[in-house]
């Protein structure tokens, strides 16, 4: 039996059908991402799950049970990160951590451990408005994990990051489920979903487009791969008579070859010498989104 | 059902100090409190400057005494006997002066109030009508000490006597009137604004979900926040008494201690009305507004800063329906006026019913989403 068991999930606000008959299982222990645009409906039925809202319709097993209405048995078993710093206000990083630990009944010490944990220890006497928008995020996800929940929920932990800060917390979250933890992680971040995630849900208007493995997903789209080579060394003319080029043009970043078989293309290009600064793209999770719903991936 | 596995780690160590949900949580917001300046300041401070402002600058509002000018020798005051002497110069400050045309002219120009002199057994008063407060009480005090000499020179024992009690209610001194008084302001604003930002401040943060999804209860995070709440409201009681009494010579009656349950319920009716702010306005900023929107009004209105006793009729029937006129009225009675303990039942019933009704009024008009 799954961690999360979900079936035809559905929740309107007045005419807006923000979660439109939603169905997936999430394995024990497994990493697992939804990945869609901003009002995808990923946070409803993440609140859904964590029992924070009622569903129109569907069926939830969280950890066995029904998670509506509040039920008390299962809170001490998961752990929630909410899309905003759920802080009291004016605490320092340690008191916040300590607060959080007497609410779940463990002792301090288990908040103490998550700070170092999460490389807070030298920040522990900071308030918490004054941390960072990265170390906010790991203060909120140690007090997710100081009880030591069997799932825990995060949404959207790396939004309004800056690209190193996002870098950084993912070595922190890629080990939660080592020890056989249940991870459910909402991004709206394609490289995210592709480095974090065991299984991937595309969400977007209420709806799962695709549920799968990241790597299964980019594979099955079947995009051609798109090789750069630097300005000036090849002409498009040229480029498109080369065997196993099925498209080529001309952009900024260089000559881009459209291909199917890079291994022959890489081949003759390594013949002509001109391998210095290639670039090789295969297909994304943002490819995937265009093909699956035709449009540009918005985040 | 199947029981998961657990990871081994952190759950093994049992040893360790645990603080209880509910003290953890009062110390978490108790520390918020004391760390926010501007709450502090609005809770304390800001009052405190009004007590002293009223204390210090209003506070000696007893009649001044009269300036009078003796012009040479006036028997009737000069062998008044001891006791109606010293009732003598607790009414006028005495200066003596020979010159009767200079005396006439500081008379005149309004420097001193009255000169009196003796012309045969007529005593003489030469005043002003500037001020007619004063002539009054010069005319009325000179009577009543020639009445009093003429007794006494007749020899006989007076008839009636007259003794003189302070009622203590109307004419309540500054200090004792605007204590309790200011005192009830500062614990609406402090429960109000608390209770106000608290909500919306919680909402938007989403700690109120984060706590709703953390294994505590409804009642011990209410709980907390009312206690936290309770707490400050008795500290502004004790420094508030404690500076009035120690600079501004307030006396409390017989039983004050009564205002303390009668204030535990105030501040829970001011926390309804925070609740209500917070469950009317979309922002922190806006719900502590509006919570003082509804509250500096009504300190006016129910006589925190003046007595209403002057004010129209339609005007105390209103002033009757605010909570804020009971907390004051309760805390007056026993506080100031000498009376008996059971004088704050009615006005802690009826604060107990606002705090009742506008709780459950913000439950209905609460939105977990802003939008």
């Amino acid at each position: 039996m799954g961690a999360i068991e979900v079936t035809d999930l559905a929740m309107a606000y007045g005419e807006l059908k923000a979660v439109d008959g939603v169905s997936f299982e999430v394995g024990e222990g497994e990493f697992f991402g939804i990945l869609g645009p901003n009002g995808a409906g990923k946070t409803t039925t993440l609140e859904m799950i964590e029992g924070l809202r009622k569903p129109d319709a569907g069926e939830i097993r969280l950890l066995g049970e029904r998670p509506w209405p509040r039920n008390a048995d299962l809170l001490p078993r998961i752990g929630v990160q909410l899309q905003a710093s759920s802080f009291f206000e004016r605490l320092t990083t340690r008191e916040q951590i300590h607060t959080f630990a007497s609410l779940y009944g463990v002792p301090t010490a288990h908040g103490d451990e998550w700070l170092e944990r999460v490389g807070l220890v030298d920040k522990a006497s900071t308030r918490v408005e004054d941390l960072s928008g990265g170390q906010g995020q790991r203060l909120s996800i140690a007090c997710a994990l100081v009880h030591d929940p069997e799932v825990v929920f995060l949404d959207e932990p790396t939004a309004a990051l800056d690209p190193q800060a996002r870098r950084n917390l993912w070595d922190l979250l890629s080990g939660l489920n080592e020890s056989g933890r249940t991870v459910v992680l909402t991004t709206h971040y394609m490289d995210e979903a592709e480095a974090l995630c065991d299984r991937v849900a595309i969400m977007d208007h209420g709806r799962i487009l695709r549920l799968d493995t990241p790597a299964t997903l980019i594979r099955g789209l079947d995009a051609p791969t798109r090789i750069t080579v630097t300005p000036a060394q090849l002409e498009v003319g040229e480029a498109r008579t080369l065997a196993g080029v099925d498209d080529a043009e001309e952009q900024v970043e260089g000559t881009v070859l459209v291909t199917r078989e890079p291994a022959r293309v890489v081949a003759l290009l390594a013949e002509r010498d001109l391998l210095d600064g290639v670039r090789v793209q295969t297909g994304t999770l943002e490819d995937v989104f265009l093909d699956l719903t035709g449009r540009e991936y918005r985040a | 059902m199947t029981t998961l596995t657990k990871p081994p780690d952190s759950r093994t160590v049992s040893g360790g100090r645990r603080m209880a949900p509910f003290a953890s949580l009062s110390k978490a917001i108790l520390l918020g409190f004391v760390r926010d300046k501007m709450s502090v300041f609005f809770a304390v401070i800001f009052p405190l400057m009004f007590l002293v402002l009223f204390g210090g600058i209003f506070g000696d509002q007893s009649q001044s005494k009269i300036d009078l000018i003796q012009i040479g020798d006036v028997a009737l005051v000069d062998d008044l006997p001891d006791g109606a002497a010293e009732a003598f110069e607790e009414t006028f400050e005495v200066t003596r002066s020979d010159d009767r045309e200079a005396a006439l002219e500081e008379v005149k120009d309004g420097d001193a109030d009255v000169a009196i002199e003796m012309d045969g057994n007529a005593l003489i008063a030469h005043y002003t009508q500037t001020d007619p407060t004063k002539a009054a009480v010069t005319q009325g005090t000179l009577r009543a000490f020639v009445d009093g000499a003429n007794v006494a020179a007749s020899g006989q024992p007076p008839t009636y006597s007259l003794d003189v009690r302070s009622v203590e209610d109307d004419s309540l001194q500054t200090i004792q009137y605007v204590t309790p008084g200011l005192l009830g302001w500062a614990i609406a604003m402090s429960a109000s604004f608390g209770a106000a930002a608290t909500l919306q401040g919680w909402r938007q943060s989403k700690l109120l979900r984060r706590l709703q999804l953390a294994p505590v209860s409804t009642r011990t995070v209410v709980g907390a926040r009312v206690a936290v709440t309770v707490a400050i409201s008795l500290v502004q009681m004790a420094i508030f008494l404690g500076i009035a009494s120690a600079f501004f010579g307030l006396t409390l009656t017989g039983s004050w201690w009564m205002s303390v349950p009668l204030l535990v319920v105030g501040t829970l009716c001011f926390m309804s009305v925070g609740l209500l702010s917070g469950a009317v306005t979309k922002t922190t900023e806006g719900a502590v507004n509006m919570a003082n929107f509804l509250v500096l009004p009504m300190a006016f209105l129910s006589g925190s800063f003046f007595p209403l006793d002057a004010a129209p009729d339609w005007l105390q029937t209103v002033s009757k329906m605010l909570p804020l006129y009971w907390l004051n009225e309760g805390m007056l009675d026993v506080m100031v006026r000498g009376q008996p303990p059971s004088a704050v039942f009615v006005p802690m019933v009826i604060l107990a019913a606002f705090a009742l009704v506008l709780t459950l009024v913000s439950a209905r008009l609460f939105r977990w989403e802003t939008h």
